[in-house]
């Protein structure tokens, strides 16, 4: 492997501006996973706008810390408030609040911080090493390979999101129908447009993810009866001890490894691995009856493996041009309004930028852990922000930062009517992260169908006499009629104790 | 596979929530278990979590909200065949403009009609209660922010857009409302319009 470039992406990442970038990044994350309401993908959303006057590594670097920032910060509300401020950070409230009602929410935090910095650390490492290879395999992909590639990695999204199943592939369907509108690249013929010259060129990728993902969760937020928030006034002693580390290394370990590969996969991410660390620590555990009232291992596992999964998920955005969930999605709209299509030639064509944005990850995780230690009272004191408050201002932000993309009030227009779709598909089921990956894969995926249907001559069976292609469109079928099967089988199941790793088993079909 | 009504709110969750996989049938009629009972259950321990944060949400759509919505997928799906015949739908062979979107719009079509069949089973839709009225409201305010900055710049849109969201919506204070509204105009100008020179519609 040659090391020139990496080092290269060292010296891009000490340049003040990214530093500074990467800064912003995480402090933001933070917050965002602190504050209740906003999660990574709508704030990395409503900060596109922002990151269209600067450079592209400068504003990867800034929204992967956004990314990654707000596992940090899920963390706290989960111990604290018993409030998971992120999907990912659900099961570390089990132990970590358990830990806080004894007195012990600092050791918790810092393990977690501690947990979340190896975990995170150890992740980009293996990035390092895994990246280049999958891209170098991914190189001679041709167009029967991304399609085959891009539909199972939606369909593998719809499946493992929140909620309904089938209303998660319908909302994939309608972003791809939404990518379609404009005029088709092939014959020139306006599709859906309506006569409107605005959606002529197609329809914008910022208002659609600021509408669906930003002002979408306020709108559904504004439903909530608002709850006091009982932030304890102060927490002592966050440095964990070496008691607590002994015990817990090995659960880093573990979970940093679990969490990594199950981050690399398209739909699994940090939720999957979380789990599924917490999972396979408490069957190791000689004393499981331990975990659930205060076991520092079920808050080392998660918050190792959610920080792990969270980096690797990186993997096959860069590498292949597929992001592998919502917030993946959204920083994959961020690099092609940069003009960089993320793929496989990206490691070799943008070796800054690559390596840039991976090697920044290193710096974010120690910033990150430098401020989570010793500012945790810091970030307690801001839960006491009102949400009533904060609410108006993001709106505004939405509406004037949509506008200064391409300065044209239809956008604001636009991003309300996604605004409205948003809320509307929230509070129906649907959830809108299957439909924003779709669209900004719709493009490629009907650009790769339709060439390979011409290099066939028309014949789909086509797509099976390619080994890879074959091969992924066989998963994507499996994936797709398993729940027919499972449904046509007479329900043995039914209402039989699931034994406690039975989640992580089923989201991984 | 249907989750439960808790399972469709996990804010804004990187690859999804654990919901979907963890807690396949909804069990409205189980009591949630405490999790420092004498056996500590991951899955139900997941779905208390979930149910706690959900506390505040409107109950779950009746059988008539989940067939209206099925219906809708179904028109738009119909909707969307329409359209794409109409552009000429072409052939595997030679795929034209109308193909890609015609095989889409069936499936939403085909999906549509499993969700009318499921609609029974459904859980993870909310009924549309009267808080629902608010999210009317902020939306209002956004359709008369859009509407008046062309016409007399984005200052009195945003300032009147802050506060219903603060005083209507937030239940703040009058006087908190009038001045955080008021701050927040200032600041929004002082950023776009005199440090970015942002062209946004203006008054001053």
């Amino acid at each position: 492997m040659d090391l020139a470039p990496v080092l290269d992406g060292f010296g891009v990442v000490l340049e003040p501006t990214n530093l500074l970038y990467c800064l912003i990044g995480v402090v933001v994350g933070m917050l965002v996973g602190v504050l209740p309401g906003l999660g990574p993908a709508a704030t990395i959303a409503i900060l596109l706008p922002i990151t269209i006057g600067i450079e592209p590594v400068t504003a990867i670097i800034m929204l992967a810390g956004i990314f990654y920032g707000a596992q940090y910060g899920g963390t706290i509300t989960s111990v604290l408030l018993r409030l998971p401020g992120e999907a990912s950070s659900v099961v570390t409230v089990f132990d970590g609040h358990a830990l806080a009602r004894n007195g012990r929410a600092g050791t918790a935090l810092g393990i977690a911080a501690v947990g979340s910095f190896i975990g995170g650390t150890v992740s980009i490492v293996a990035l390092s090493f895994v990246a280049p290879l999958v891209a170098g395999f991914a190189l001679d992909f041709g167009p029967p390979e991304y399609t085959a590639l891009a539909l199972l990695g939606i369909l593998l999204v719809a499946t493992v999101s929140s909620g309904d199943r089938l209303k998660a592939v319908i909302a994939a369907c309608v972003g791809l129908l939404l990518a379609t509108v404009g005029r088709d690249g092939f014959t020139g013929a306006e599709r859906f447009t309506f006569d409107n010259l605005s959606l002529a060129d197609g329809l914008d990728f910022v208002p659609i993810a600021m509408g669906l993902f930003g002002l979408g969760e306020i709108l559904y937020n504004l439903e909530e009866r608002h709850r006091a928030v009982h932030a304890p006034a102060t927490v002592a002693n966050v440095w964990p001890s070496r008691k607590d580390l002994r015990e817990s290394s090995g659960a880093i370990g573990r979970g940093s490894v679990l969490g990594f590969f199950l981050g690399i996969l398209p739909g699994g991410g940090a939720t999957l691995g979380s789990l599924a660390s917490y999972a396979l620590e408490k069957r190791r555990s000689k004393t499981p009856e331990r975990f659930g009232r205060g076991a520092v291992e079920g808050v080392a596992a998660p918050e190792s493996a959610n920080n792990a999964a969270a980096t690797s998920s990186f993997i096959p955005l860069l590498t292949l041009g597929i992001p592998a969930n919502a917030t993946m999605a959204v920083i994959y709209g961020a690099l092609l309004i940069q003009g960089v299509s993320p793929g496989p030639q990206l490691v070799d064509q943008e070796p800054e930028l690559f390596w840039g944005v991976v090697n920044s990850m290193y710096v974010g995780n120690i910033l990150l852990l430098i401020m989570s230690i010793p500012l945790v009272g810091l970030f307690v004191k801001i839960l006491r922000v009102r949400s009533t408050i904060l609410a108006p201002i993001t709106v505004l932000i939405t509406l004037i930062g949509v506008y200064t993309v391409n300065y044209d009030v239809f956008d604001i227009a636009l991003v309300i009517v996604f605004g409205a779709l948003g809320y509307l598909m929230k509070k129906l089921g649907f959830d809108p992260g299957p439909l924003v990956l779709a669209f900004v894969l719709g493009s490629l995926l009907e650009d790769s169908l339709r060439r390979s249907l011409l290099l066939f001559s028309g014949d789909p069976t086509g797509f099976f006499t390619r080994p890879i292609s074959g091969t992924l469109l066989v998963l994507f079928l499996l994936v797709a009629l398993l729940p027919l099967i499972r449904a046509a089988l007479p329900r043995r199941r039914g209402n039989a104790r699931r034994s406690a790793r039975s989640p992580e088993n089923k989201e991984l079909v | 596979m249907t989750s439960p009504a808790g399972g469709a709110h996990v804010p804004g969750g990187p690859g999804g929530s654990t919901a979907a996989g963890a807690t396949p049938q909804a069990r409205p009629g189980v009591p949630p278990v405490e999790p420092a009972a004498e056996e500590f259950d991951l899955e139900e321990a997941i779905h208390q979590v979930e149910a706690e944060e959900h506390e505040g949400r409107p109950p779950a759509a009746g059988l008539l909200g989940n067939l209206v919505v099925a219906v809708a997928v179904v028109a738009l799906g119909v909707a969307a065949v329409v359209g794409s015949l109409a552009l000429d739908a072409g052939s595997a062979r030679s795929p034209e403009a109308g193909t890609w979107p015609l095989v889409l719009s069936v499936v939403v079509v085909v999906l549509g009609l499993a969700l009318v069949a499921t609609a029974r089973r459904t859980t993870d839709a909310e009924r549309f209660s009267r808080t629902s009225w608010l999210v009317l409201a902020g939306l209002a305010t956004m359709v008369v922010f859009v509407a008046l900055i062309s016409v007399i710049g984005f200052e009195i849109p945003a300032a009147l857009l802050a506060f219903v969201w603060l005083r209507f919506l937030g239940h703040e204070s009058w006087r908190t409302s009038v001045v955080t509204s008021l701050a927040m105009v200032v600041a929004f100008y002082l950023v776009f319009v005199a440090a970015l020179s942002v062209p946004i519609p203006h008054l001053f």
